[in-house]
């Protein structure tokens, strides 16, 4: 001990140990940096992480079974779903009482629209035995069981029971199941009959288009971010402009815009017929399938391609092509190796932005898309707006999140995200 | 600071009633129908009581719109405007009030209590109908030869009418009217598309032509196809194609037959404050008198829902031509039309469009 005071720890000015002194120092910047950005860390975990989670968190979430029909799920953990039987007169009572409060405080139908995602056919069963229920006497009216069949026999399918014994738990995986075309069966999880599967081929869809359109991005976007980069500022500047004016214009006018110049009667296949290149009976077919959704996407998310690109290549020298050629490059082998390596992280960048943007594009597709044109967000728009699943919709974007994830971390594995340059 | 923050919580306070009296929140679809409203209903309103109506184009997201209202507890809308299936979705999710319709509304002018003179309209106890609307045919009149089709089936019928035709891009009105026209008596139309076979069966007689619909999904589509001669038929709304003959003189014919009827009217969402709530109750009671639902007919045709308004119908504001032959309603139209079954929709509807979207992606 009286070593150890003796050698002593090094003493600022004011007497306290210098440690002790630095860290505080250290400690107040800290908290002062914290302070400058806790504005924009509020707003954005406040306006934008919290909601966001929120919504995902929908994907499992499944508590109304159980907190609007507690003594039903109780009683019914012991009703064999195998047995082909509906379950017996205690579990008809207790779904007695639960209507009855239920009713009274009119959650019933919301637990029967939650259950009809599952089984169609619930939604009005609990409306109908709802209405009765509110003017139920719990404790004399039973026995319970033929008056429910009576309501309405849907009350004895077994199958409606193995529903709301199924989903009975706080969480489920079975909006997830959904939204991979499978659905929770008497045995597990299986695959759905072909007529209803949907969100594999619309996930592929989405993937294997947004990167047509990214491709198609990147081939129309370099020249003219090549030009861009190699005009005089004033020319330039005036291009820059035809680039951005299409930027600014509203998203639905461009969209409609390619309405009326790729449908059967436009302006596209009007040229065609008077120039005599296509018969009036055989007019091109060009919009309302996936030609339509590329090339009218193609052209909106244009500029976020040309702008990352034409920052780029703006940084490049040009005395380095000059250099190429002047030991004996051709043209082309001093394009390929000199320039091209050194634009490549405008066009990973381009590429990012282009890709991520249009996988979550909704409005374009539905317009122009037609049946074979639309994406996986078409249907996360419906679910969220008409039919108000909105777990399953939670679980389609948890979905499209995590693909997203994974693409940027493979895009981080083989280019390297230190390869992406904005400018 | 704090004698300032209790002053300006009682200032707000004094003032905030006040301001919230003098004004509502009323959620319609825009365009001609919201205007209708706009002359028939809120501008007379505002006349008689002083109160300000700020209108919302936001119909086609409601549902969506009400329910994360609700969930955040702030319900900004006080009187919303949704077709009748949405009023169903709403009362069965607890977002709108329940209403008891004869105590809350006017009774027709010979003293029918209302819930008889709306008669079976009222298809939700959360919702006030208001206008019948159907969703039929139109067709263009230079493209259709000298027979010009007279049944729905002709939709079907490739050889007779070449070229593309708009249907609506949802199962609801194309799986019944598919069925009828490959034999199904109309009686039988829900009991046999409640079977999977049925399903099965619309499904294929709507591949027949499959590959000549353009789908919509907003009701200005189809006037605009036609008008630029893209589809030879579609279906919309009858208003919407009332506007496109009368007003635009565009070469369109109606189809009526099997017209598919269904409704439009109010909600009032739930959880106003018990002010707000007695206010959004007033202004219904004003708006869907025998008189105001007669008016609309003026300006839009979509006939009104009460029995009482339909001999008070007259011309239109500025066209000055007879409305009733132009009503979903009218007789001469009405010959075969199509009744949507609401509670056979509530229940199957998410189970039918998975199927149908997976028809349509293939």
């Amino acid at each position: 001990m009286s070593d150890t005071t003796q050698s002593g720890p090094v003493l600022a000015a004011d007497g306290t140990p210098l440690k002790r002194s630095l860290h505080r120092a250290l400690r107040i910047q800290k908290l002062r940096a914290l302070m400058l950005i806790a504005p924009l860390l509020a707003f954005v975990l406040l306006t934008f992480i919290v909601p966001i989670g929120q919504m995902l968190f929908r994907s499992v979430e499944n508590d109304i079974v159980a907190n609007t029909l507690p003594k039903t799920v109780i009683a019914l953990q012991d009703w064999d779903a195998a047995s082909g039987q509906a379950p017996d007169e205690a579990v008809f009572a207790a779904l007695a009482a639960d209507l009855y409060v239920a009713s009274n405080e009119k959650t019933h139908t919301r637990v029967g629209s939650r259950l009809n995602y599952e089984t169609p056919g619930i939604s009005s069963l609990f409306r109908k035995a709802g209405r009765k229920a509110k003017k139920w006497d719990v404790e004399n009216d039973g026995p319970f069981k033929e008056q429910f069949i009576k309501i309405d026999d849907g009350w004895a399918d077994p199958d409606v029971w193995r529903t709301i014994q199924t989903y009975s738990p706080k969480y489920t995986n079975g909006y997830f199941l959904n939204a991979a075309d499978m659905q929770k069966g008497a045995d597990g999880a299986e695959i759905r009959p072909e007529s209803e599967r949907i969100y594999i081929t619309l996930f592929k869809r989405t993937l294997i288009m947004s990167l047509i359109i990214t491709g198609a991005c990147i081939v129309l976007a370099y020249p003219v971010a090549w030009i861009l980069a190699n005009l005089p500022s004033a020319k330039a500047n005036l291009l820059m402009i035809l680039v951005l004016l299409p930027f600014w214009t509203s998203l639905l006018v461009r969209t409609s815009a390619w309405k009326v110049m790729l449908q059967q009667q436009g302006v596209i296949n009007d040229t065609l017929v008077w120039l005599g290149l296509v018969a009036d009976d055989a007019r091109l077919v060009m919009i309302n399938n996936q030609l339509g959704t590329i090339i009218a996407m193609t052209h909106i998310l244009l500029p976020f391609m040309i702008l990352p690109m034409y920052s780029v290549m703006q940084t490049i020298n040009p005395s380095y092509l000059r250099a190429a050629k002047s030991m004996g490059a051709t043209n082309w082998t001093a394009f390929w190796r000199v320039y091209f390596p050194l634009s490549v992280p405008g066009i990973g960048a381009g590429s990012i932005l282009v890709f991520i943007l249009a996988i979550g594009y909704y409005i374009t597709p539905e317009l122009v898309g037609g049946t074979k044109g639309v994406f996986i967000s078409n249907r996360i728009a419906f679910h969220i707006s008409t039919s108000l699943n909105w777990g399953l919709a939670a679980a389609l974007g948890t979905i499209l999140l995590a693909v997203v994830l994974i693409l940027y971390w493979a895009y981080d594995k083989i280019v390297g995200i230190d390869n992406v340059k904005l400018g | 600071m704090k004698a300032k923050l209790t002053a300006f919580a009682v200032t707000t306070a004094l003032v905030a009633p006040a301001a919230i009296a003098e004004e509502m929140t009323i959620v319609s679809w825009g365009g001609a129908y919201s205007k209708s409203q706009q002359l028939a209903y809120h501008e007379p309103y505002t006349a008689k009581t002083g109160i300000t109506i700020i209108n919302d184009d936001s119909s086609a997201e409601a549902v969506a719109k009400i329910r994360a209202m609700n969930e955040a507890g702030n319900v900004t809308w006080d009187v919303v405007d949704v077709v009748a299936s949405d009023a169903m979705r709403l009362c069965d999710e607890g977002l709108a009030e329940e209403l008891d319709h004869d105590a809350v509304l006017a009774a027709a002018p010979d003293g029918t209590p209302a819930s008889e003179d709306f008669g079976d309209l009222i298809v939700s106890d959360c919702f006030v109908p208001q206008i019948v609307y159907s969703t039929t045919f139109g067709y263009r009149t230079d493209m259709v030869g000298d027979t010009p089709p007279t049944s729905v089936c002709d939709i079907f019928d490739l050889e007779k009418y070449p070229g593309k035709r708009s249907l609506q891009k949802r199962p609801i009105d194309n799986m019944e009217w598919a069925l009828y026209c490959d034999g199904v008596a109309k009686e039988d139309i829900y009991d046999v598309l409640g079977t999977p076979e049925g399903v099965e069966r619309g499904l294929a007689k709507l591949d027949t032509i499959k590959d000549s619909v353009v789908w919509w999904t907003a009701g200005a589509e189809t006037p605009q196809l036609l008008a630029d001669g893209e589809v030879v038929m579609g279906s919309t709304f009858n208003g919407r194609l009332f506007s496109a003959i009368a007003e635009q003189n565009q070469p369109i014919g109606m189809l009526w037959d099997m017209q598919s009827f269904d409704l439009d009217g109010w909600i009032i969402p739930a959880g106003l404050s018990e002010e707000r709530k007695q206010r959004a109750l007033d202004y219904l009671y004003f708006a869907t008198d025998t008189q105001r639902l007669a008016d609309q007919a003026k300006y839009i045709s979509y006939g009104p829902a009460r029995k009482s308004s339909a001999p008070l119908v007259g011309k239109h504001a500025s066209l000055g031509i007879d409305m009733a032959p132009h009503m979903p309603t009218d007789p001469a139209n009405a010959g075969n039309v199509h009744i949507y079954d609401y509670e056979w929709w509530a229940d199957n509807r998410d189970d039918l469009d998975a199927k149908f979207q997976a028809w349509l992606a293939k």
